[in-house]
C-alpha cells in the first residue's frame, strides 16, 4: 500500500513536470501540503489584533488566505482604499504597511492551509481577483445555491457576506455541516 | 511636601479626566480666534450631498437620525455604535482614530476633505449630545 501510494506520487511529478512549471509548482507544493503533518484544514484564521480590528469595521475581516498576494497588493494602498468597492477605507500610511505585510505574509499563496491551496489552484498566473467572491473555487462552491437565500435574503444579502451563513468563518472553518443560512436553516 | 505634590497631581488628574474629549477638540483649533459652535456642526452633520451614484449622502446616510442608538452602515449592514458622547463615553477619546473617520467619511459623504473649523464643528455637536 505505501509502496503504491509513493509511486503514485512519483508518477505525479514526473507528469506534472513537462505539463509547465506553474502546474509542477502547484503540484509539488500540494505535494509538500498532503505530506506535511501541520497540514491544516479550511483558512488560516486571523491573528494580527489590528488586521482584525481594522478590517472588520465595516465587514466580516477576510482571511488574508482568501486571495493571493498579487490581489491584496492591488488591494492595500490608500489610491484604492479612497475607492474600496465604493467606500473610503483610507488608512495612516504606518497603519497599512503593517496590514499589507501581513496580508502578503498570510496570503493564499504563501499558506499550505487546504482552502488557500484550492483558492491558488482554481486562480491563473495572470489573473488578480479583487473580490474573494470573484475567485473561481469559491464561486463554484456557492454556483448551486438560488439567488433567494443569498441576494434574495435580507438576512443574507450578498455572497460577500460570509458569516451570516457560514458559523464558523472567524475561525476559518467553512465546512457544509457549519452552513446555517440565516432566515432558512442549515445547507446539508 | 511630597504628600502635597501627590495629592495636588492626583485632584488635577480627576480633574483631567472627563477633559480628554475636550482636549481633542482643541487639537482642531488650528486659527487664532478660531470657536466651535454645535449649531453649525448639526447643521453640517445633516446636509445631504448628491454623489457620483446620483444617491444623496449625508451623515445620517449611516450614523441613522437618533445619534443615541446603534447606526447601521449604508452598504454592509454592519451596526455602528451609537455617536452620541453620553450614548458612548469611548468615543472621542483617540485623537488617531477620530482623524480616521474624518478622512475617509468627509470624502464620502461630501466629497472632500472637511476643514478643521467643521470638524470642530461636528464635534462640537456630538459631545454636546
Amino acid at each position: 500500500m505505501k509502496g503504491k501510494v509513493v509511486r503514485g506520487f512519483m508518477l505525479a511529478i514526473l507528469t506534472a513536470l513537462p505539463l509547465g512549471s506553474a502546474f509542477a509548482e502547484i503540484a509539488l507544493s500540494d505535494l509538500a501540503g498532503w505530506l506535511n503533518p501541520k497540514r491544516m484544514k479550511g483558512v488560516a484564521p486571523v491573528t494580527n489584533e489590528r488586521y482584525e480590528e481594522e478590517c472588520s469595521a465595516c465587514h466580516f475581516p477576510y482571511q488574508p488566505g482568501l486571495l493571493p498576494a498579487r490581489s491584496w497588493n492591488k488591494l492595500l494602498n490608500n489610491t484604492a482604499l479612497a475607492d474600496h468597492f465604493g467606500e473610503n477605507a483610507e488608512l495612516e500610511p504606518a497603519v497599512l504597511a503593517d496590514l499589507l505585510k501581513y496580508a502578503v505574509d498570510n496570503s493564499a499563496d504563501n499558506s499550505i492551509y487546504k482552502r488557500s491551496r484550492k483558492i491558488m489552484a482554481s486562480t491563473p498566473d495572470n489573473e488578480t481577483p479583487i473580490r474573494i467572491t470573484e475567485v473561481r473555487y469559491i464561486k463554484r462552491k456557492h454556483s448551486e445555491i438560488p439567488a433567494a437565500l443569498i441576494t434574495g435574503n435580507p438576512k443574507v444579502r450578498s455572497l460577500s457576506n460570509c458569516a451570516a451563513c457560514h458559523t464558523k468563518a472567524a475561525e476559518g472553518v467553512f465546512d457544509d455541516d457549519t452552513v446555517y443560512i440565516k432566515g432558512h436553516g442549515p445547507w446539508d | 511636601m511630597t504628600k502635597l505634590k501627590l495629592l495636588l497631581t492626583v485632584i488635577l488628574l480627576v480633574g483631567v479626566g472627563p477633559c480628554i474629549a475636550a482636549d481633542l477638540i482643541d487639537s482642531f483649533r488650528t486659527a487664532p480666534g478660531m470657536t466651535f459652535d454645535a449649531e453649525r456642526g448639526a447643521a453640517f452633520w445633516r446636509q445631504e450631498v448628491k454623489a457620483d451614484d446620483g444617491n444623496a449622502r449625508s451623515c445620517q446616510t449611516c450614523h441613522g437620525t437618533d445619534l443615541t442608538k446603534n447606526g447601521k452602515h449604508a452598504r454592509t449592514g454592519k451596526p455602528i455604535e451609537p455617536m452620541a458622547h453620553s450614548a458612548n463615553a469611548e468615543r472621542y477619546t483617540d485623537l488617531k482614530k477620530v482623524n480616521k473617520w474624518f478622512t475617509r467619511n468627509c470624502k464620502w459623504t461630501i466629497g472632500r476633505e472637511c476643514s478643521d473649523q467643521e470638524k470642530g464643528d461636528v464635534l462640537a455637536y456630538l459631545l454636546s449630545l
